[in-house]
């Protein structure tokens, strides 16, 4: 069994400046591309009418459609796909909605599927899925400070809590920034997104846990065998034990979401980019980010503590 | 019992789960069961309704609803393809329809959700209010779920009246006769109002009290109307009227192609995952390799046995588990390299790996497991169907990678060392 011959603790805990100037470019590069190309929302949270066809034979022109379609309904929006057409309208009324279906059967356009939303539902699952967020964030920092409530010293347990917050922070904003770049390839904010959020959230504590885990287990160690070792040191143990284990657990699950977004349904392409985006940037913070952290919080307690 | 009689019995139950799972998973019971799949995979309708209570009494809220879903239920069932599935749904709290109550209609493998829609909108909503002092009515105090039958008949001749017009002679439940005929017997000389779609069509004075537990509505109808109505009316009243305020349609081809790309998707996800532990991890590697083999078979046969749905997102979160699930492994494997490197025996190691590696995996899965908890709150049924996909993939993942692996190293262990 070969292994990773570096052992990269020492300098990242050393450097450490650099790397949080390198995470800190990423979080502003991203929220800038979030705020400058925000991606659009999907029905599911504007309310709206959705309809994906498949052109038979020979395919009606897009202006036409549009031209057409408009009769039946408002805001009437054609976007061009391989095979069809994506056509986006306000929401219609189940009168409407016959209409509108005979009308594209005429035109020769299989219905592949369609979604109504009624706004006020679309209302509903906006507030849902921000409160979904809000209540796993929170959740996981108290896990979090629970799961380390023994380790008090030299950090306390709040503190691993805190800086898993910002590791969390830093792996939700670089897939957004990421995901408004796809924007302007059409994805749309939808529910799917909202999940792979979530499932970001999650797996990236994960990630930052089995380093805290290794920190507290050093700490352990040291008190038992009454040995002393500077925090630098312990921190930088922590990341080249973890190292291996960061690395491959991420490829891993690279290799089958990669699996996923070369032969899987096209419906979940952007949910599985996401993904990936989400997993390289919670391994990064873990190690990079997370652990480094933790010395410049407890160099920082202790100068104040000598003045 | 000895550490081997131990897991020589663990091994044996190991085996026997496995190819109960293996046979449960691929369909090798007489008795076939299907998987569930979600409407995305086997192509369908959902409609969404939004039910209007304002005219039902709250004490009859929670029985109201269920009459209706009851009703809905029996209507969609005569379309005959796959299982439908009618329930009722609260408005969530953080939403501005938090008291509302809406009928959620998901019917597979459906044609034309047209069809169903008009079903569904022609059924009859059929009250009978009392009409109050000041000329309003009151609540309805009896709705379609007291009727028990209806029938066509033809009005008998009565002073200033000519007989024979087509009308519908409707029979009460026990409850709605009891309810009627209390009714009457108060208020005898007062008004009670019938009506039809929420449209008032008759309002006759109460002359005596009923107690024959049957109501007669003409209305003017034509006998094409009147017949439509009896026939209507006893497939199903709806005891609150209903509007369409969301669907969606997935046609069946698209629904397929879903389902074979995952398919495809995993088996490669599968295998690269496992060449990569083979080629990093050499004999632990193929042991991680068995272990994960087991997982998704295992996993598969939890499925079937809890009916899982599986929809597009939830088989790419289960193939997602399957990178992860090899991640407590991972851990594992390095802590026993560890051991190993400082001198420790295969055994020890192995025994210490475990023990070291198992608070990691324990604290970090337990965080995953807090995302699919809100997930599940959180979710429409696609997304319900991702949050049990993901959280049985986690709890699975913890069975196979640490129990399952740690017996079937240390066996292997044990059988290395005693040469």
């Amino acid at each position: 069994m070969f292994g990773y011959k570096f052992k990269i603790g020492e300098l990242v805990v050393e450097k450490r400046k650099i790397f949080y100037f390198i995470s800190l470019a990423m979080v502003a590069l991203s929220l800038a591309l979030f705020l400058y190309k925000t991606p659009q929302l999907s029905i599911e949270f504007t309310g709206g009418s959705l309809y994906e066809v498949k052109c038979e034979k020979v395919c009606v022109q897009k202006t036409q459609l549009e031209a057409q379609l408009s009769r039946y309904v408002d805001s009437v929006k054609v976007i061009q796909t391989k095979q069809g057409y994506i056509i986006k309208t306000s929401p219609v009324t189940p009168q409407t909605k016959a209409q509108l279906e005979n009308k594209l059967q005429e035109l020769n356009l299989v219905i592949e599927r369609s979604s109504t939303i009624g706004p006020s539902i679309g209302q509903e699952m906006k507030s849902k899925a921000l409160l979904a967020i809000v209540a796993v964030v929170l959740l996981i920092v108290l896990f979090v400070a629970w799961a380390f409530r023994e380790v008090s010293k030299p950090v306390s347990s709040f503190v691993y809590g805190a800086v898993a917050i910002i590791a969390l922070v830093h792996d939700i904003v670089v897939p957004l920034g990421f995901y408004s770049v796809l924007g302007s390839f059409g994805a749309e904010i939808d529910t799917l997104f909202v999940v792979a959020m979530l499932a970001i959230l999650g797996y990236s504590v994960n990630d930052t846990i089995v380093i805290f885990d290794r920190v507290r287990e050093r700490l352990k160690q040291l008190k038992a065998l009454k040995q002393k070792e500077s925090f630098e040191k312990t921190v930088a143990y922590a990341i080249d034990a973890s190292l291996a284990r960061s690395i491959n657990t991420s490829l891993t699950t690279l290799l089958a979401l990669s699996a996923l977004y070369f032969f899987g349904p096209s419906v979940v392409k952007n949910f599985v980019l996401t993904l990936m985006m989400g997993t390289i940037a919670g391994t990064y913070s873990s190690l990079f980010l997370a652990a480094p952290l933790l010395v410049s919080y407890y160099n920082y307690k202790k100068s104040k503590e000598s003045k | 019992m000895s550490m081997n009689k131990k897991v020589k019995n663990v091994a044996i139950l190991a085996i026997l789960a496995s190819v109960f799972a293996g046979l449960l998973a691929f369909d090798f019971f007489y008795k076939k069961i299907d998987y569930k799949k979600g409407l995305d995979i086997s192509g369908g309708a959902q409609l969404v309704f939004s039910v209007d209570v304002s005219s039902i009494p709250q004490e009859d809220l929670q029985d109201t609803l269920s009459a209706l879903r009851d009703t809905v239920e029996r209507r969609v069932n005569l379309f005959g393809v796959g299982e439908p599935s009618v329930y009722i749904q609260k408005g969530s709290f953080v939403s501005q329809e938090k008291d509302k109550y809406r009928l959620v209609v998901e019917i597979p493998g459906v044609v034309d959700a047209n069809e169903a829609i008009k079903m569904i909108g022609e059924t009859p909503v059929l009250e009978f209010k009392m009409k109050k002092e000041n000329g309003e009515f009151d609540k309805a105090m009896i709705t379609g779920k007291h009727i028990k039958k209806a029938a066509l008949v033809f009005t008998q001749a009565a002073p200033g009246q000519f007989g024979g017009e087509p009308a519908v002679e409707i029979t009460f439940n026990k409850e709605g006769a009891e309810i009627f005929a209390n009714v009457t017997k108060e208020n005898v000389g007062k008004i009670f109002g019938i009506f039809l779609d929420g449209e008032l069509i008759s309002d006759p004075v109460i002359k005596e009290p009923i107690y024959g537990g049957k109501a007669l509505i003409s209305g003017n109808f034509t006998l094409e109307e009147a017949k439509k109505l009896a026939r209507e009316l006893n497939y199903g009243a709806l005891p609150a009227p209903v509007s369409l305020s969301s669907s969606q349609e997935i046609g069946a081809t698209l629904g397929k192609q879903i389902l074979d790309q995952s398919a495809k998707a995993g088996l490669i996800g599968f295998a690269l995952v496992s060449l990569f532990m083979i080629v990093y991890y050499r004999w632990f590697g193929l042991l991680a390799t068995f272990m994960l083999a087991y997982y998704v078979v295992f996993v598969l046969a939890l499925f079937k046995l809890f009916g899982v749905t599986l929809t597009a997102a939830g088989l790419a979160g289960f193939i997602l588990s399957v990178g992860m699930a090899v991640d407590a492994n991972v851990l594992i494997f390095e802590r026993i390299k560890e051991e190993l490197a400082s001198g420790k025996k295969l055994l020890e190691a192995i025994e210490n790996g475990f023990s070291r590696a198992w608070n990691s995996i324990r604290d970090a899965n337990l965080s995953s497991l807090i995302t699919a908890l809100i997930l599940f709150w959180f979710g429409t049924s696609i997304i319900e169907g991702f949050a049990l996909v993901f959280a049985i993939g986690i709890l699975a993942s913890m069975i196979t990678s640490v129990w399952l692996s740690k017996v079937v190293m240390h066996s292997f262990a044990e059988l290395i060392s005693n040469k």
